[in-house]
């Protein structure tokens, strides 16, 4: 079992005719994804490597009966991209697409729960999602995961979620799915959203949590870990050393005020009974000796 | 992107929000022509992007052309915690009876737009917080569906403005909403708003962050971008289109994504030693790019090491090594360097570097490793 995906989610790839749309798309079925179609708005009936091309998520979903879809599109067409995939029909939506404006972000998250409150965005400014063997729907490099489990992983960075995944292939542990929430200021999926569906996969045994500074998303991860999480946990918080008032790279690793700082992140966590590992490395390490006592 | 004061003001006049008329000045006699055309008393005010201006001497009450000419003197120049006083704004003298504070942000735990409204505005607003929560009104703000007047007028009711000031205030504060959301700002804060002696509300500070990722639709704000305070070495970064920040110490980081950027930060510091920069080349690494990041670090004289660590996802240990080795003979680095390549096709990238190992260019297996020998090569 995995979380949010599974061999059978059939895909949609919003910006398949696009350059990165098209690499991603297509190594992303290469993977073993069911990468059923993309959207243009003016290239309907044509197709990409034998992928179908339809004018919108509609007409794709009425097609090819698909549930989910990818979002290749630039920064300024990613709202309308948003409402063109939950008004058609589609229920999983993964925003791969980075510098979004925070007030699109803001705008469409409460749309959506207002109007499509079954519709799960992932992203924006994500690497997107893994069921490792199953499905690949995003950037990350499939052959860097393990498949099966026991672990899930959930991170709000990309090259760490990564890093996380390679750090349990090298320890041959498995991976059950990995969830890149991305960085920014209103993530359409959060921590808590993914440790409450690890907590209900019965494949999943323990979960790793790679957080940032900036916020309070880890904090109130921590929250619910102590309140409703029995599967044990390992995590790392990026930005341990961060000035504050500095802006590192991401829109939402900003450390203000004392407010959001690593050190009161990971003793919320370690408060919660995580295992929080100072590095990637360490975090890696406190998995496998959790994966060894299950 | 942090606006200075007076181009906070210029954006909320857009808005038609009541502000002063004033001029900017780079120089004293500037100051002075612009005193004259506005005619005293005048403000002369400190433009940079920190706070505490007042407390530092660079805001002054200038009743005369030649009390302008004496204070735009002392704060040209000044130093207002690191920060150099290069403009000055001079602006129309408001007289004042009351002061609030009102702002607006994205609250980002709720998902929605948080505003706070103070009848106690000209002080800090941590400070109101931590002494006196109560004096706050509050207004979560549903993004979807925006401001209402009804909701204006309820928010402004509870802050218990002077009568007075309520029926401008519900207008200022809905002027307000839509400079932050239709000027895509990430904050915009007036500290004070002020309730002058014949009972107009007025905006008399502006504090204004606008969100770089909005600038496809605002071209305008270009010239924002060019006033942002970098150092030399930001500035290098930023023509390059790398994401840089300067920090104090020797050792010279390169990671690719800003999560294992921020990590390497993280271990180095962990290993007893001092980042110069958090510098992130994004999720490729080409020689073009790896080549900037290298003349960045270059120029930086306090790096003593250099510390590569790039973590190959789609982008292949290969193409990595050979970006890195066609960086270095376009760019002549001083400092010794460290490597560390993992992830995809790692073996393969390393046997294209080890030939060109010496005792300028080391490789490491592990992050740690690497992080370890940066810092002993640093403090050598």
């Amino acid at each position: 079992m995995s979380i949010f995906v599974d061999n059978n989610t059939k895909v949609i790839y919003q910006g398949l005719t696009g350059s990165q749309g098209r690499y991603y798309g297509l190594l992303n079925r290469d993977y073993g994804t069911q990468v059923v179609g993309g959207t243009h708005p003016t290239k309907a009936g044509t197709d990409v490597d034998g992928i179908p091309v339809f004018a919108n998520c509609k007409e794709a979903v009425e097609a090819t009966g698909a549930t989910a879809s990818c979002i290749f599109i630039p920064a300024p067409g990613v709202a309308s991209a948003i409402m063109d995939a939950a008004e058609g029909g589609i229920e999983f939506i993964v925003c791969i697409t980075e510098g979004v404006p925070a007030h699109d972000e803001a705008r469409f998250f409460n749309v959506l729960q207002r109007d499509f409150p079954n519709v799960r965005l992932l992203g924006p400014n994500c690497p997107g999602i893994i069921s490792p063997g199953h499905c690949n729907i995003g950037i990350t490099a499939g052959h860097i995961a393990k498949a099966g489990g026991p672990v899930g992983i959930v991170s709000r960075s990309g090259t760490l979620t990564y890093q996380a995944l390679y750090e349990l292939q090298q320890k041959d542990i498995g991976v059950t799915t990995c969830v890149g929430i991305g960085g920014d200021p209103v993530p359409g999926t959060s921590f808590i959203d993914c440790l409450a569906a690890f907590e209900a996969d019965p494949e999943t045994k323990a979960v790793m949590m790679i957080g940032e500074i900036g916020g309070s998303a880890e904090e109130e991860a921590a929250e619910f870990i102590k309140d409703h999480m029995t599967k044990p946990v390992s995590s790392y918080v990026a930005g341990v050393t961060a000035p504050a008032g500095k802006k590192m790279g991401h829109a939402g690793a900003i450390v203000s005020g004392g407010k959001g700082t690593a050190e009161a992140k990971m003793e919320a966590l370690g408060d919660a009974g995580v295992k929080v590992g100072l590095n990637p490395t360490e975090a890696g390490e406190l998995m496998a000796e959790i994966v060894a006592g299950l | 992107m942090d606006l200075f004061e007076y181009q906070g003001k210029q954006f909320f006049a857009k808005f038609d929000m009541p502000v002063s008329p004033g001029e900017v000045a780079f120089t004293v006699d500037e100051a002075v022509a612009a005193a004259e055309r506005l005619g005293a008393p005048v403000m002369v005010k400190a433009q940079v992007h920190t706070g505490g201006r007042g407390k530092a001497g660079g805001v002054k009450f200038a009743a005369s052309v030649d009390d302008v000419r004496t204070h735009a003197g002392n704060i040209l120049g000044l130093d207002i915690n690191g920060h150099i006083v290069k403009r000055l704004w001079i602006e129309k003298a408001s007289d004042i009876s009351e002061e609030y504070y009102v702002s607006f942000t994205l609250d980002r735990s709720a998902k929605k737009h948080l505003g706070m409204l103070s009848a106690e505005g000209g002080v800090e607003i941590e400070t109101v917080a931590a002494e006196n929560p109560d004096a706050i009104s509050k207004i979560h703000v549903d993004p979807a569906e925006g401001l209402s007047p009804e909701q204006a007028r309820a928010w402004v009711d509870g802050a218990n403005l002077n009568p007075a000031a309520v029926e401008e205030a519900v207008d200022v504060v809905q002027k307000l909403y839509q400079a932050y959301t239709v000027g895509d700002a990430d904050l915009v804060e007036i500290n004070p708003l002020i309730l002058t002696p014949d009972n107009r509300v007025h905006v008399l500070d502006a504090k204004v962050t606008l969100d770089a990722n909005s600038v496809f639709r605002h071209e305008e704000y270009a010239e924002f971008d060019e006033t942002q305070p970098r150092d030399e070495r930001e500035e290098a970064a930023h023509q390059r289109g790398l994401q840089y920040v300067g920090l104090e110490g020797s050792v010279g980081v390169i990671a690719n994504g800003a999560g294992l950027a921020m990590s390497t930060v993280d271990v180095v510091n962990q290993v007893g030693g001092k980042p110069a920069n958090f510098l992130d080349i994004g999720g490729g690494a080409n020689a073009d790019v790896m080549a900037g990041a290298l003349e960045v670090i270059n120029n930086d004289p306090g790096v003593q090491s250099i510390f590569i660590n790039i973590f190959g996802g789609i982008t292949r240990g290969e193409e990595v090594a050979n970006g890195i080795i066609g960086a270095l003979e376009r760019v002549d680095i001083d400092a010794p360097i460290v490597i560390r390549l993992d992830g995809t096709n790692a073996d393969e990238g390393r046997e294209i570097l080890r030939p060109h190992l010496n005792d300028k260019l080391m490789m490491e297996p592990t992050m740690l490793d690497a992080a370890r020998r940066a810092v002993s090569l640093a403090q050598g």
